[in-house]
């Protein structure tokens, strides 16, 4: 499930659940509606359950477009599925944001 | 493979490296620019994780883990070096060898005390880490110098790295056909470690025309497995044929790199900067293979994608020919290569043999050794000259086969002796005193089943010196000496044995304190008289502290009469030299080998005994008045020295009929000289030596048998016990006559 809040400009975006080919274009629409509005973005990614691929893409299309449109972009909250996959694909670089290491 | 098989390795493989790494810490505690040190401890930690990784060892893996990211910043000049992350650094070392041990070798999950223990370190660790360690796939500009080291680069030809490199491009269906790259490279990742992943997402069209159920993504991968070709490319079996997949074997040629540039639908310059960044190819390489495209191009030889042809002439004279770069260069390039080669070949000519199947050989050696004497003593009953010349032949080879035999199980000490820079390091901090170890005669060469044994007694000894013989700084400087404390470690052969020194130019050992400790417990009388060499071995009885007696420093009482036990155990001998304020040395003699030695046989009345033949220095034809003259007292006149003897006839009473001659045989050890009195000499003999029974365990006097030719058995005398007896008998024959 894909919910959002918005906080003088900022969206703040959470996704909770999972994050798969299944939700895929459901959630590509709803990201690129937020960051067609905001000024600034964050993504909670405390609720990720499971992630694969897609959903990893999307991230990186977020990132693109936001950095593109020159909007700042933040992953917050790295859940492990989320860390695991990013850890993976070596891309924690890509997207800059501080990463807490889970215990 | 036989994954039990694979384990041993594992263990082996770990227990050297951690060797290494100790020994590289070591080292950057006196040198902390050591790149060369830096980057063996790394790739120690790195080779370990990766190998615990294939044996699903987990607790190994998530500890090395974050060793190595620290490893890494260190590597990399973001973190500096300092006493105090080395000596975090040993600790972690420490751990990781009780995991292995434990882990690994036990099969077992790691005990409370390891785990918090590794908690406690991990804390530490993560205190130097910070933030994750990244690698940057987009900014070239951050090239590490430190990687410069471990990766030298040698040239044209061939990359140095050892990594397999991957490149992977999925096509646009995978996802929709139900597969997922994350889970290829989970699947990559257990058959051996993915040192370096550059995901590349440049393929994603722009978002409108995004599917978001289309991979776009391709990988650039360095993998360092034992895995073949075959095995690599089955892993993306299920994908083959939507996908991309370009594998380049370890140290692949620059060319194939090149090719690879150019086939990629990638921007050139940008995967250069990704190979250099992953490690797969140095800067060096990358200019080089920059070079030879620019060479090729204006040589009007174009290169399109997909067809790029091998050069015919090898890299380095294009870059001569077109003066890019003096010949010498390119010479010296070559050379270093050539050398890096040349050091790989030497290091594969060893092979790792299993101790049992060497032993099985020499058991098998000692047979034929046997087996030879019994023909050629048969051979000499019959009288057929050429049967004779055949078996003395025979004996010669067997005589060869047995030193290599033997040679085989020979290792240098100095592996041993390394070892304990750290144990002088660690003392040395503990007890708060500088001190510093020197090592000689590392080369010094012994037989491997004696080195084993020998490693305890010497901590014990090493711990000692440390503890009591060295003083404190101040004290030190009082007595006028360095306030650096030294401990020396020593060896060199001599006579058949091997001697082996702790010395240390510490306080010494106080001769009347100790006299008096010992009387008063009983263990000397007190009008008994005792050389130095007695009362210094004082301290080898059992529960005789040496803090109390000798330094007045308090500390944890070393069981020295153990080392003695141990030691004697080996056959060896113990004795200590001390002189007050100067420094004390303990000296250790070894046989050289517990198997095999050369003997020289001796008849008394119908029996026959062995004598180590190095421990013999001269035969004695005893005159009939000499034995007239000597029947009374153990002792003659050896050209003007007294040379105290033992009859061996009276000594294990022997009824055979005595011969009409007796012979003297004179033997050495430590030092000390005594004779043997033996009816018949007869000759030296190649000895196998079987250990006597637990039966025989306090027999005083013989320290093993043996089987001649003819299937008797002979008996090895034990020289160093018969000397002492000698040397006691009669000293005690003088006290009683001038007492």
């Amino acid at each position: 499930m894909i919910s959002h809040e918005v906080d003088n400009g900022i969206y703040r975006v959470k996704v909770d659940g999972e994050m798969t080919i299944y939700q895929a274009l459901e959630y590509k629409q709803a990201l690129l509606e937020c960051l067609g509005h905001c000024t600034e973005m964050e993504i909670d990614l405390s609720g990720v359950s499971e992630m694969d691929t897609t959903g990893f893409q999307l991230l990186v299309l977020a990132k693109r477009e936001a950095a593109r449109s020159g909007r700042p972009l933040r992953l917050v909250k790295h859940s492990p599925a989320t860390l695991e996959v990013m850890d993976l694909f070596h891309m924690a670089a890509y997207f800059g944001d501080p990463v807490v290491m889970p215990g | 493979m036989n994954l039990d098989q694979a384990l041993q390795t594992f263990l082996i493989e770990s227990r050297e490296l951690l060797q290494a790494m100790e020994e590289a810490l070591l080292n950057l505690e006196s040198e902390p620019d050591d790149k060369e040190a830096i980057g063996a401890v790394f790739r120690a930690a790195h080779t370990i994780k990766g190998s615990a990784g294939l044996f699903g060892l987990e607790p190994i893996v998530a500890f090395t883990h974050v060793a190595e990211n620290v490893l890494d910043k260190v590597r990399n000049g973001a973190v500096a070096v300092d006493g105090d992350l080395i000596a975090l650094l040993l600790s972690a070392g420490d751990h990781i060898r009780d995991l292995v041990e434990q882990v690994a070798a036990q099969g077992g999950e790691p005990d409370a005390a390891t785990l918090a223990n590794g908690e406690a370190l991990l804390q530490k660790l993560r205190a130097f880490l910070g933030a994750r360690p990244e690698i940057d796939p987009v900014a070239p500009a951050a090239m590490p110098v430190a990687r410069e080291a471990p990766l030298q680069s040698s040239g044209g030809g061939v990359v140095e790295s050892d990594t397999w490199h991957i490149s992977l491009r999925f096509g646009h269906n995978v996802l929709k056909n139900g597969m997922d790259p994350l889970s290829f490279i989970r699947y990559l990742a257990t058959l051996g470690e993915i040192a370096s992943v550059v995901t590349l997402v440049d393929a994603m069209p722009p978002a409108e025309q995004m599917d978001p159920e289309c991979c776009y993504l391709g990988f650039e991968l360095d993998f360092r497995s034992t895995a073949d070709k075959a095995t690599i490319e089955g892993v993306f079996e299920f994908v083959r044929d939507d996908c991309s997949l370009r594998i380049l074997p370890p140290h692949s040629r620059i060319e194939a790199y090149i090719q690879l540039i150019n086939d990629l639908p990638e921007d050139k310059v940008r995967l250069g900067d990704i190979l250099v960044n992953s490690g797969v190819v140095t800067q060096k390489e990358l200019d080089e293979m920059v070079m030879c495209q620019a060479l090729r191009e204006s040589a009007g030889e174009s290169a399109p994608a997909g067809e790029g042809s091998p050069p015919v002439q090898p890299l380095g004279e294009i870059l001569v020919r077109e003066g890019v770069v003096q010949k010498e260069l390119v010479d010296a390039a070559l050379g270093k290569q050539k050398q890096a080669r040349e050091s790989k070949a030497q290091e594969s000519r060893y092979i790792r043999v299993h101790a049992d199947k060497l032993d099985d050989l020499i058991n098998l050696v000692g047979e034929l050794v046997i087996a030879s004497a019994s023909a050629s003593l048969l051979s000499q009953r019959s009288r057929d000259m050429m049967l004779h010349e055949a078996t003395s032949t025979m004996s010669r080879l067997v005589e060869e086969i047995r030193d290599g035999a033997l040679q085989l199980r020979m290792v240098q000490i100095g592996e041993t002796f390394n070892r304990f820079h750290r144990v002088v390091r660690d003392v040395s901090k503990d007890l708060g005193k500088e001190i510093g170890l020197e090592i000689g005669g590392a080369e010094t060469e012994l037989d491997k089943s004696v080195v084993e044994k020998i490693g305890d007694p010497l901590m014990h000894l090493v711990r000692n010196s440390m503890d009591h013989g060295i003083e404190s700084a101040e004290l030190r400087q009082r007595r006028g000496k360095p306030a650096k404390g030294t401990v020396r470690l020593n060896a060199c052969h001599e006579s058949g044995s091997i001697v082996i020194e702790v010395a240390d130019d510490g306080g010494g050992l106080n001769r009347d304190k100790l006299l008096a400790k010992a009387i008063e417990r009983g263990l000397v009388g007190p009008n008994q008289n005792l050389t130095d060499q007695e009362v210094y071995a004082l301290i080898f009885e059992a529960g005789f502290s040496t803090a109390e007696a000798v330094t007045n420093i308090s500390g944890r009482g070393v069981g020295m009469d153990v080392v003695r036990r141990n030691i004697e155990a080996l056959r060896g001998m113990i004795e200590i030299d001390s002189e007050q304020g100067i420094g004390t040395t303990i000296r250790i003699r070894l046989p050289l080998t517990l198997a095999i030695i050369d003997g020289f046989l001796l008849g008394v009345g119908s029996a026959s005994y062995v004598v180590p033949l190095d421990m013999v220095m001269e035969c004695i034809q005893l005159s009939a008045a000499e034995r007239q003259e000597t029947r009374a007292r153990n002792y003659i006149n050896l050209r003007g020295t007294v040379l105290p003897f033992i009859r061996l006839r009276e000594h294990f009473r022997e009824q055979g009929k005595s011969g009409r001659r007796e012979n003297i045989v004179v033997v050495q050890y430590a030092g000390q000289k005594a004779g043997l009195v033996v009816d018949e000499l007869m000759g030296e003999f190649q000895t196998v030596i079987k250990p006597l029974g637990k039966l025989f365990g306090n027999l005083k006097g013989v320290s093993g048998s043996t089987i001649l030719g003819s299937g008797e058995v002979a008996l090895i005398l034990d020289v160093p016990a018969l000397i002492q007896r000698a040397v006691n008998l009669e000293s005690r024959a003088i006290t009683q006559l001038t007492g």
